[in-house]
C-alpha cells in the first residue's frame, strides 16, 4: 500500500536538519539504507494498527518535551562485581566507565567500529532490525539504525566472569538521545548486560543480539527513574539452536515508555523468555510493552510474562504474539499479560495474539486485568497486618512470577526491594 | 444429481446413516440446485437499482432515501482488509443485486399460494413449510415430544422471503414475525424506530452496501411481557447463480419479554464464488431476553477452493435496558471466506451478553470471526467461548474485543478460545483486544491451541473406534461447551456437521 501523503510528509518535516554521523563505508551504506526505509515507511502515527494504544506523539516529534535530569547516578546493582560503561546525555564517558576489558569479551564502541572500513558489527547492524521489521513496521527503530550517534559493539567469545553493565546518565533536561548496541555471542558463550538509568529527556535505544548456538545472554534492565522522561527501545534478537535468551525490564517511573521485543527463533531447542514489570502513578504514566516472538525452528519453548500495577489514571499496554510457523512443530509457548489497577481511573490495553500454523505444538496466553482481591486483603487486615502493608504484600505476590524469570537471585532480590520501597511511597 | 441426495428425501431411512454415508462421499449435501424460472434486476449496482429494489419491495419514500443515501457513502468507503483473509478481489458490479423466482412476482396471500416448486425446495432440506409440529433435524430420532415443539418458520430465497409459517398463531400471542419488506409496509412505526439504530447504514463498508440493497429478511416484534410461544427461525437459501444475497434482520424484543431465534443458510456448489453481506440488528429492552442461534452452512467451495460464499455479515445485539439479555450462539462450517463478529453492547445496566461460538474451516476454507462485547452500564457481565478448528490448508481465526468503559462498574468478562489443529498445514490465530477503563471490573482471557491428544486419540482407537470416528467424538467433546448451548433442533444437525466439516482431514 502506498504511503498515505500526510505520512510522508510528516517524516519529510521531521528529518528536516537531522544528521546522520560520518562513518566508514560499510556503516554509511546501513545509515542510508535504513534512511531510505525509514521515507518509504513513514514515522508512526496514532492510527496504525501497532500504536493504537500509545500515542507515538512524544516520541517522534520535532521538540523534545523536557524531563528534569536527575544529577546522581541511580545506585544499582553496587554489590555485584561488575565492569561499567557510562554514557552521559547519549555519549560515551570513558573517564567515568571502568577500564572497558573483560576476558571474553571484546568491546569496542559504536562509532569506532563504524569509523572502521571492516568491523564484525556490519553483519548485525541494522540487519537483525531490518529482519525484525516483518510483518509488523518498527519506523523508530529504522530511524535509529540511521542517526544513532553512539552505542557499543559486545562481541562474546568466552564466559566472562562478571557482567558487563550498561549505564546511563542524563546531565542535560533536553536531551534527545540516539543510541544503538550490537551484541553478538559466538557459539557455546554466555553474558549478562545490565542496563540501566535514563539515557536522556527523551531516548530511543536499539540493541541487536545475535545469540549463537548454545549461547546464553542475560538482559537485565531497570529503566531510569526520572519522571517525565519519553523512551522508545527496541531489542532484536536472533536466537539459534540450544541457545538462550533471557530479558527483563523493570519500569518505576516514565512519561511516555515503549518497549519492543522482537525475537527470531532459528535453531532448534532454543529458549526465550521475556519478562517485564511496571508500575505506575499517575496520568502521565503511560507504558507499553509490545513483543513478537517467532518460531521457526523444532521444540522452541518461549515464555512472555509480563505484570502491571497501575494507579491514578496511570496506563499499561501489552501487544504480545507469538507466531509459530509451518513446521516449528513441537512449539511450547507461554505468554501472560495481567495487570493490577489500584484504584478506578487507571487502565489496562491488551492485545495478546498467537497466530499458528503448526500442528503439533502448545501455546496459551492469558490476560487478567482487575483490582486487588477483597478477601485476600480482608484476610490479611484480620490477621492485624495493616492496610496499606497487606496491599504491597499481595502486589509484590502478583509481581513474583514476573521477577522469578530473573536468573540471577540477587539481582532479582535487588529489583523487588526497589518494588517495595515504590510501593510504599506511592501507596 | 448424485444418489446421496435421493436417499436424503426419502422418508424412514435413518438420517445418521445418510450422513455418514455423505460425510465419507465427501458431498456438500445441499449443494444441488432449484431449477425455476427467475426474474433478475441487471447486473451491478447504482441508485436505479436501489430505487428498483425499494420499488419491487413497494417501500414507502423514506425507506428509498435511506437506501439512497447508505449507497451514496458506500461509493466513499473502501473494503477492509485488516482481517487475515485473503480472496480475489470483488467486483461489485458483476453481481446480481436482486434476483427473485417468477412466481413470487404476485404475493402469495397463503403458504399454499407459494410455487410448489419452493416448498419442495424448503422440504428437501429438512425445512417444512407447512405448518408442522417439528423441525427435521429432530425427524427421524427418537419420538417428538407428545405436544410437539413448535418452530415458525420465514423461509427468504434468494432476494426474497417466500412464506412465514405460524402468522396466525404468532399474532394472537401479539408477536409480529414477517419479512422485512413486509414490515416496512405493515409496520412503518417499529422499523422507523429501529431500524439502523444498532448497525448504522455508515457502520461498515458491507453493512452499509447492506443499508443500500438488501432485499429482504425477517422481522421480529416481541411485545411488553410476552415470551414467544414458539421458535422462530428464518432460513436462508441462495439459488441463483452470480447473485448476492442480501438480508437483512431486525428483533425487537420489548420489555420483560423473551425469544429464541434460529438462523441457517445453506447454497449450490458453483465454481464462481458469491456474496453474502448480511445485517442482523436486535434491540433488547428492559428485562428482555434474546437467544439468537446460527448454523451457518453456506456452501464452502470445492477441496481445491474453487466457489464457495463469500460471508460478510454484521450481527450486533443492543442491550438498552436494565437487565436485559442476548445470547449469540454460532455453528460456522461453511462458506469459502467468513468475515463475521456478532456483538454485544451492553447499555444498560446489569445486562448481560454471551457468545459460544464453534468455527470449523477445512480445505481452503477462511474464517476470521468473533465477537465484540462493549460494556458501558455497570455490572454487566459477559461471556465469551470460542472454539475454533482448522484442518486441510484453511485458516481460522478469532478475533474479539473486550471493552470495559469507566462508568462500567463491577463489570466481568470471562473468555476462553481454543483452536484445535488437524494436520500441518493449517493455520490458527488469536486475536483479542482487551480494553480495560476502570478496576471494579474483572476480565479474564485465556486461550489454547492444541493438536489432538495422542492419548485420546489412542484410548478412542483401542476401544474398536476408527480413527475418523475418534477425531469426530473428540472433537465433539472438545467442542462441547459450545454445542450445549444450542437450542435442541440444531444440537443435534451440529454434531452431525462437526463430523462432516472434519471428514477426510485425518492421515
Amino acid at each position: 500500500m502506498a504511503l498515505p501523503q500526510i505520512k510522508a510528509d510528516a517524516t519529510k518535516d521531521r528529518l528536516i536538519g537531522m544528521a546522520m554521523p560520518a562513518c566508514g563505508a560499510w556503516a554509511t551504506t546501513a545509515r542510508q539504507d535504513a534512511l531510505n526505509r525509514l521515507i518509504a515507511m513513514g514515522l508512526p502515527h496514532k492510527r496504525d494498527e501497532y500504536w493504537r494504544y500509545t500515542d507515538p506523539a512524544l516520541l517522534v516529534g520535532a521538540e523534545v518535551s523536557p524531563s528534569e535530569a536527575l544529577r546522581t547516578d541511580t545506585p544499582i546493582f553496587m554489590d555485584k562485581d561488575k565492569v561499567r560503561l557510562i554514557f552521559v546525555d547519549g555519549v560515551f564517558d570513558a573517564d567515568a566507565s571502568d577500564d572497558p576489558t573483560l576476558e571474553g569479551v571484546e568491546i569496542t564502541r559504536l562509532v569506532d567500529a563504524q569509523a572502521a572500513d571492516v568491523h564484525w558489527a556490519q553483519g548485525l547492524y541494522g540487519q537483525l532490525e531490518t529482519a525484525g521489521q516483518n510483518p509488523v513496521d518498527r519506523p523508530l527503530a529504522i530511524m535509529n539504525t540511521a542517526f544513532a550517534t553512539d552505542g557499543v559493539c559486545l562481541h562474546v567469545t568466552g564466559k566472562p566472569s562478571k557482567p558487563l553493565h550498561i549505564s546511563y546518565r542524563q546531565s542535560s533536561d533536553a536531551s534527545d538521545v540516539v543510541l544503538h548496541h550490537v551484541v553478538k555471542l559466538d557459539a557455546g558463550t554466555e553474558l549478562t548486560l545490565l542496563e540501566t538509568g535514563t539515557p536522556g529527556a527523551r531516548s530511543n535505544v536499539v540493541l541487536e543480539v545475535d545469540v549463537a548456538d548454545n549461547a546464553t545472554l542475560h538482559h537485565v534492565r531497570p529503566q531510569g527513574r526520572a519522571h517525565n522522561r519519553a523512551v522508545a527501545t527496541h531489542l532484536f534478537a536472533r536466537v539459534g539452536t540450544e541457545a538462550t535468551l533471557k530479558s527483563f525490564t523493570l519500569a518505576m517511573n516514565g512519561k511516555m515508555t515503549r518497549n519492543e521485543f522482537v525475537a527470531d527463533i532459528i535453531g532448534d531447542d532454543a529458549v526465550v523468555h521475556v519478562g517485564g514489570v511496571c508500575v505506575g502513578d499517575g496520568k502521565d504514566f503511560h507504558h507499553d510493552d509490545t513483543v513478537f516472538i517467532t518460531h521457526d525452528a523444532l521444540n522452541g519453548e518461549s515464555r512472555q510474562v509480563f505484570k502491571k500495577v497501575l494507579r491514578n489514571a496511570a496506563t499499561g499496554v501489552f501487544q504480545g504474539k507469538i507466531l509459530v510457523k509451518a513446521g516449528a512443530q513441537k512449539t511450547d509457548g507461554y505468554q501472560i499479560s495481567q495487570s493490577l489497577l489500584l484504584d478506578e481511573d487507571a487502565q489496562f490495553l491488551a492485545k495478546p495474539e498467537l497466530e499458528i500454523y503448526a500442528d503439533d505444538v502448545a501455546c496459551s496466553h492469558g490476560s487478567t486485568t482487575g483490582a486487588i482481591d477483597e478477601t485476600a486483603l480482608f484476610y490479611l487486615r484480620s490477621r492485624g497486618v495493616p492496610e496499606q502493608q497487606a496491599t504491597t504484600l499481595l502486589t509484590l505476590a502478583f509481581l513474583a512470577e514476573a521477577l522469578d524469570e530473573i536468573a540471577d537471585e540477587a539481582l532479582a532480590e535487588e529489583l523487588r526491594d526497589r518494588l517495595e520501597g515504590w510501593l510504599a511511597r506511592h501507596g | 444429481m448424485t444418489a446421496l441426495d435421493e436417499v436424503q428425501v426419502k422418508d424412514g431411512v435413518d438420517q445418521d446413516t445418510v450422513d455418514a454415508v455423505s460425510a465419507l462421499s465427501g458431498n456438500y449435501k445441499y449443494g444441488w440446485e432449484t431449477e425455476i424460472e427467475m426474474e433478475y434486476a441487471p447486473k451491478g449496482v447504482n441508485t436505479d437499482i436501489v430505487k428498483l429494489i425499494s420499488g419491487k419491495n413497494n417501500e414507502p419514500e423514506w425507506m428509498t432515501e435511506w437506501r439512497l443515501s447508505a449507497f451514496e457513502r458506500w461509493q466513499g468507503l473502501e473494503e477492509p482488509t485488516w482481517a487475515m483473509v485473503n480472496y480475489p478481489d470483488i467486483d461489485f458490479q458483476d453481481i446480481y443485486y436482486y434476483a427473485r423466482p417468477k412466481s413470487m412476482e404476485e404475493k402469495p396471500k397463503s403458504l399454499d399460494d407459494v410455487d410448489p416448486k419452493l416448498l419442495e425446495t424448503y422440504k428437501k432440506l429438512g425445512i417444512p413449510l407447512k405448518e408442522q409440529a417439528i423441525l427435521a433435524g429432530v425427524e427421524g430420532a427418537d419420538a417428538p415430544p407428545a405436544e410437539g415443539r413448535k418452530v415458525a418458520v420465514d423461509a427468504v430465497f434468494d432476494s426474497v422471503s417466500v412464506g412465514t409459517t405460524f402468522q396466525k398463531e404468532l399474532a394472537a400471542a401479539g408477536v409480529i414475525f414477517c419479512s422485512i419488506s413486509e414490515a416496512i409496509v405493515n409496520h412503518p412505526e417499529l422499523v422507523k424506530k429501529y431500524l439502523g439504530t444498532v448497525v448504522p447504514p455508515s457502520d461498515n463498508f458491507y453493512a452499509t452496501l447492506n443499508s443500500a440493497v438488501f432485499s429482504d429478511g425477517s422481522f421480529v416484534y416481541i411485545p411488553p411481557g410476552v415470551r414467544c410461544p414458539m421458535e422462530l427461525s428464518t432460513y436462508f437459501r441462495i439459488n441463483a447463480e452470480n447473485t448476492g444475497q442480501f438480508e437483512r434482520t431486525l428483533i425487537i424484543a420489548d420489555k420483560g419479554s423473551y425469544v429464541s431465534y434460529l438462523e441457517g443458510c445453506t447454497a449450490p456448489k458453483r465454481d464462481t464464488a458469491q456474496l453474502h453481506a448480511a445485517v442482523v440488528e436486535i434491540i433488547i429492552e428492559e428485562d428482555a431476553e434474546v437467544k439468537y442461534s446460527t448454523v451457518q452452512n453456506w456452501y464452502p467451495g470445492d477441496e481445491n477452493g474453487k466457489g464457495g460464499i463469500y460471508n460478510f455479515v454484521t450481527k450486533r445485539a443492543d442491550c438498552r435496558g436494565d437487565r436485559s439479555k442476548v445470547m449469540w450462539t454460532q455453528v460456522e462450517t461453511g462458506s469459502a471466506v467468513t468475515w463475521k463478529y456478532p456483538s454485544c453492547i451492553l447499555r444498560g445496566d446489569d445486562s448481560q451478553g454471551e457468545f459460544y461460538s464453534i468455527a470449523i474451516a477445512n480445505n481452503h476454507q477462511q474464517a476470521d470471526t468473533g465477537t465484540k462485547m462493549i460494556h458501558l452500564g455497570k455490572n454487566t457481565k459477559s461471556r465469551i467461548v470460542s472454539k475454533g478448528i482448522s484442518a486441510g490448508v484453511a485458516q481460522n481465526t478469532y478475533r474479539g474485543l473486550v471493552s470495559m468503559h469507566p462508568k462500567a462498574k463491577n463489570s466481568r468478562n470471562y473468555t476462553q478460545c481454543d483452536s484445535l489443529l488437524i494436520g500441518d498445514k493449517c493455520g490458527a490465530h488469536t486475536v483479542p483486544y482487551i480494553e480495560v477503563k476502570n478496576n471494579s471490573s474483572r476480565v479474564e482471557h485465556e486461550a489454547t491451541t492444541s493438536k489432538i491428544d495422542d492419548d485420546q486419540m489412542f484410548y478412542c482407537r483401542s476401544r474398536g473406534m476408527d480413527e475418523e470416528e475418534a477425531v469426530a467424538l473428540i472433537v465433539n467433546g472438545f467442542a462441547k461447551e459450545v454445542l450445549q448451548a444450542l437450542p435442541m433442533e440444531f444440537a443435534m444437525e451440529a454434531q452431525a456437521l462437526v463430523a462432516i466439516s472434519l471428514e477426510g482431514s485425518v492421515g
